[in-house]
């Protein structure tokens, strides 16, 4: 028996791609979040948490249909001369920054609210402009939101399913990841195959997970003996 | 060289702030009031962490005006929290280095070494915000303010979260930062008994508004505010140290024609120095006793009266030299002594105490 490695290798390229475009786009609008005083800051949380209770089928089949020729996005894209994304991995990415954009920003943006204003405003008196102050202060200091964020985010990545089948497909080397490529051996009845990516899966998860709790105590007890 | 503000903070149906005052630009301003008189407010405004209305005018530079605000960052103050708000992800060192990294334009009054040196942090610099006491980080914290270069030191209550043996400790440091340090300081305090040792002038704020504002001495002895009415009130008088007495470890204390006896103080003759005197620590008589165990029989004039509550009285006497004694005594010694305004007597001092 032999594994096919391909969705392993697609998996992990989708989720690190996911997860350094999530940081970047999440970390202005998590910042946003922590600090505006707007009134549209608790409609704006919850369309970013929305992934969190959509199902995954509901957010894919929105994102096909915007996506596809005959959507406003796809259309454009069309008419300016570019593949429509849907079935290709570059759709994968778009999908899976909006499916696991809670799980980076909601950390991120506790750590940036947990921190208070007062660092900022001592940044501030000590003549860092606001970007010098982000940069030196508010970012080392919301370091294990961040850590939380990328975790959480590469992993949900990784665990994916319906969004992955709604626009991706499951197309060999383009779309066909990890959990389709599961999903796919079990259809077909090729149990040891399945077994090898679950118990993988399994393990990777666990890891992560019990990964992360460790550092998170490491980090919280580096800040409390404040 | 002046201080020079005036902000108005709008609130429903009036203004939850209104204060103008001017205050020299040297020496130590307090600003004292109750909490929510907006004391920290004014501070923050000051600062430009907080937008108010108004103008802000530090030795002549505008940083606010009616149609110019200067963003904080280009602000040269020092500003000290309550809180030593440290940053944790920062040694010591690097707080110190963070302000003194980004100073622009002029060379900072102070440097590296000489700001440890003055807050003793010599052996603290590698270490983390974390391992260090309440009052280690405050030192911290003043240290990095004064390396940032500032034009103008705020401190908001900086003693105020510290335990009373860290204050103590603390004081020390504060009096050399503002005697050795040309930098106007506005000192933000609750404290009767820290403007008395630290400030040259105070501004008394009550509910946004500015009450009085004058010279410590002034401010604190006059009977229609409320220094004079606290349980602690106190006087403060300059002097000049007139001599030693080794025999009876002795320190004399000259203010005008008259000398003060207080126990044995380190201080060079001929050296300025202040003296508090307590008003409960003061008693009243009409002649001299020389039979008497208190050493400090001052003459002096009653210049003012009022009476409090509890059937005590609180006297303002005037030295010769025009300097003011505060004393509480009870209604009915005013009564049998016939107290009265101008009338001439001689001051009793339990205790004197230096105050730097």
């Amino acid at each position: 028996m032999a594994i096919d490695w391909q969705p392993v290798w697609l998996t992990l390229q989708l989720a690190t791609l996911t997860t350094l475009i999530l940081l970047l786009v999440g970390t202005p609008l998590a910042w946003w979040l922590s600090q505006t005083r707007c009134f549209c800051r608790d409609w704006v949380g919850a369309i970013v948490a929305l992934p969190l209770v959509l199902p995954p089928t509901v957010l894919g089949f929105y994102l096909l249909l915007l996506l596809g020729p005959q959507g406003i996005i796809g259309g454009t894209m069309q008419d300016l001369g570019l593949d429509t994304l849907p079935f290709t991995f570059p759709g994968l990415v778009v999908g899976s920054v909006l499916y696991s954009l809670p799980f980076v920003v909601q950390p991120v943006r506790n750590a940036f609210e947990a921190m208070g204003r007062r660092p900022m405003e001592v940044a501030a008196t000590l003549r860092a402009g606001p970007l010098d102050a982000f940069l030196s202060v508010a970012l080392p200091l919301a370091l294990p939101g961040f850590l939380t964020g990328a975790v959480l985010g590469f992993a949900h990545t990784v665990g994916e399913f319906g969004v992955v089948l709604m626009i991706g497909g499951n197309i060999p080397g383009e779309t066909k990841v990890l959990s389709v490529a599961i999903y796919d051996h079990v259809e077909t009845l090729e149990w040891s195959q399945a077994h090898w990516l679950a118990g993988g899966m399994l393990a990777f998860s666990f890891l992560v997970v019990a990964a992360m709790y460790r550092l998170e105590r490491h980090m919280r007890r580096r800040d409390h003996e404040y | 060289m002046s201080i020079d503000v005036a902000f108005r903070l709008a609130q429903r149906g009036g203004f939850a702030l209104d204060v103008a005052f001017s205050a020299p630009g040297r020496g130590v301003t307090a600003l004292f009031g109750r909490s929510g008189s907006g004391k920290t407010t004014v501070l923050r405004c000051i600062a430009g962490l907080q937008r108010a209305q108004g103008r802000c005018e530090i030795n002549g530079e505008s940083w606010q005006s009616d149609d110019a605000w200067l963003a904080p960052h280009r602000r040269a103050t020092g500003y000290v929290f309550q809180e030593a708000s440290l940053f944790t992800h920062l040694s010591v060192r690097g707080n110190l280095t963070y302000g003194s990294k980004r100073r622009t334009g002029e060379a900072s009054r102070i440097s590296f070494d000489d700001a440890i040196g003055l807050l003793g942090l010599g052996a603290l610099l590698e270490r983390s915000p974390g391992s260090l006491s309440g009052g280690e980080r405050q030192r911290v914290a003043i240290a990095r303010a004064l390396l940032s270069g500032p034009r103008l030191l705020l401190m908001d209550e900086p003693l105020s979260a510290l335990d009373v043996d860290a204050k103590q400790k603390i004081l020390p440091y504060l009096e050399r930062v503002y005697n050795e340090l040309d930098l106007p300081v506005l000192y933000v305090t609750h404290d009767p008994q820290e403007v008395a040792r630290l400030a040259d002038r105070v501004v008394l704020l009550e509910q946004g508004q500015v009450r009085s504002s004058g010279p410590v001495a002034g401010v604190m002895t006059s009977l229609r505010l409320p220094f004079a009415g606290f349980d602690n009130a106190s006087a403060v008088l300059a002097g000049v140290v007139g001599g030693h007495d080794e025999t009876f470890h002795l320190t004399f204390v000259t203010c005008g024609g008259n000398r003060f006896v207080i126990p044995r103080e380190t201080l060079a003759v001929g050296a300025h120095t202040r003296l508090q005197v307590h008003a409960r620590d003061v008693s009243i008589t009409l002649n001299v006793h020389h039979d008497s165990s208190i050493s400090n029989i001052i003459p002096v004039v009653i210049a003012d009266t009022r009476d409090l509550d509890h059937g005590q009285v609180l006297l303002r006497l005037r030295l010769d030299d025009g300097q003011n004694l505060l004393a509480r005594i009870t209604r009915r010694s005013a009564i049998a002594l016939g107290i009265r305004e101008g009338m001439f007597v001689y001051a009793q001092i339990k205790g004197a105490a230096l105050i730097g």
